[in-house]
């Protein structure tokens, strides 16, 4: 998910270019108090008029405890955004009174209700803790992502390379992710001249278990595509498991192994993840 | 709207309008662009920023441009931001 600055017409207009999943136009952290009005306009009538092809469309809001994140909100549902990124999500009430904004200006507009998706940003202790009953409560949400600077700073430390401090606040935010059935993103790597350790971070929130990376510079997305899009090896043994179940199918069989092991429920789905990641990536050759 | 006051909306970066609303003393709308594609381009950009100052009933403002660029919609959106500025109004119509 890459983040643009709402502000930014030369970004706004290049955007789509990158080969990114994701866009984020930001009308929060990246633009001044005095040009809310202007940042907002600029992404209506870029969302209105530039043609983003498949790419997810998501704008991050204001906070809705001000009359700029509900004037946000009346424009971007008019505009017809797909995700709507709460930012700095405290509790499940948060969440439920963006969910009841989007409904009333999806009936005042007369658009089908539920239409506008949203995604939960968690950037403070209280918001991790609460992270499971954020991610379900509303059935619009499509994930729940961590925000790490402002995260870092409410339990009184700094970003470091290892990220050890951000470790509980992943957890968490994954297990809820889970759980809740919606989709985990990891916090933006601010360091953008560092692909080295870029690579680790999302090495490492791959392996935990994340979706996707925020990413702050085209020069980010090929690292996070790489890492992500399963190897030629993971695609061949998740495709040699569906053939063994399509065989044991065919003799009528309960049992199904490969290569003298068993298989599974775990390894079916892990099978079907890596195939469906692979088909995303459109590396997928052949299917079983 | 009726304007107010002076208001600026957008900047001087590449891909960018700048556009500055004052009052015209009742003389309508008069346009001023400065852009180094004027020859190809300022009948188009001058045709925007009209649109927009009439979608918002606007018959009376001098309108000073400087494009570095800029899209359709950027200039939409800093016209109409520049004309709600300094007609110092909120009230939000949003039309594509």
């Amino acid at each position: 998910m890459m983040f643009i600055p709402g502000n930014n017409p030369a970004m706004i207009k290049d955007a789509y270019i990158y080969g990114c999943d994701s866009i984020m136009f930001d009308l929060e952290d990246s633009v001044s108090p005095t040009e809310k009005d202007a940042a907002r306009s600029l992404v209506f009538h870029a969302l209105t008029t530039i043609d983003y092809g498949d790419k997810e469309l998501v704008v991050r809001v204001n906070a809705l405890d001000t009359p700029v994140g509900i004037a946000d909100l009346e424009a971007m549902v008019r505009a017809h955004i797909q995700v709507v990124r709460l930012p700095k999500t405290e509790s499940p009430e948060d969440v439920v009174f963006c969910d009841q904004q989007l409904t009333r200006i999806e009936k005042t507009i007369g658009v089908k209700e539920g239409s506008t998706g949203m995604m939960a940003a968690v950037e403070s202790a209280q918001g991790v803790l609460n992270a499971p009953s954020i991610a379900k409560a509303s059935t619009r949400l499509i994930g729940i992502a961590l925000g790490a600077e402002d995260y870092v700073t409410d339990i009184h430390t700094t970003r470091s390379p290892e990220g050890i401090e951000l470790l509980f606040a992943r957890s968490m935010i994954l297990q809820a992710a889970r759980a809740a059935g919606i989709a985990a993103l990891d916090t933006v790597y601010s360091d953008v001249n560092n692909e080295e350790g870029f690579r680790k971070e999302v090495a490492l929130i791959k392996q935990l278990g994340f979706d996707g990376k925020s990413i702050i510079n085209p020069r980010q997305i090929q690292p996070v595509v790489e890492i992500f899009t399963p190897s030629q090896k993971e695609i061949e043994k998740a495709l040699a498991v569906m053939a063994a179940i399509e065989e044991a199918h065919k003799k009528g069989s309960g049992v199904i192994s490969l290569n003298g092991k068993m298989v599974d429920r775990p390894i079916v789905l892990r099978a079907e993840r890596t195939l469906e990641l692979a088909r995303a990536a459109k590396v997928l050759k052949q299917e079983a | 709207m009726e304007i107010k006051r002076t208001a600026t909306a957008g900047t001087m970066e590449s891909s960018d309008i700048m556009v500055t609303v004052a009052a015209n003393g009742d003389k309508g709308i008069a346009i001023q662009l400065t852009s180094s594609v004027e020859k190809q381009f300022g009948k188009q950009i001058r045709a925007v920023i009209l649109s927009c100052a009439q979608r918002l009933g606007v018959d009376d403002a001098s309108i000073t441009v400087v494009d570095q660029g800029a899209l359709d919609c950027v200039i939409k959106a800093r016209t109409e931001t520049a004309l709600y500025r300094a007609a110092e109004s909120t009230d939000y119509t949003w039309e594509a």
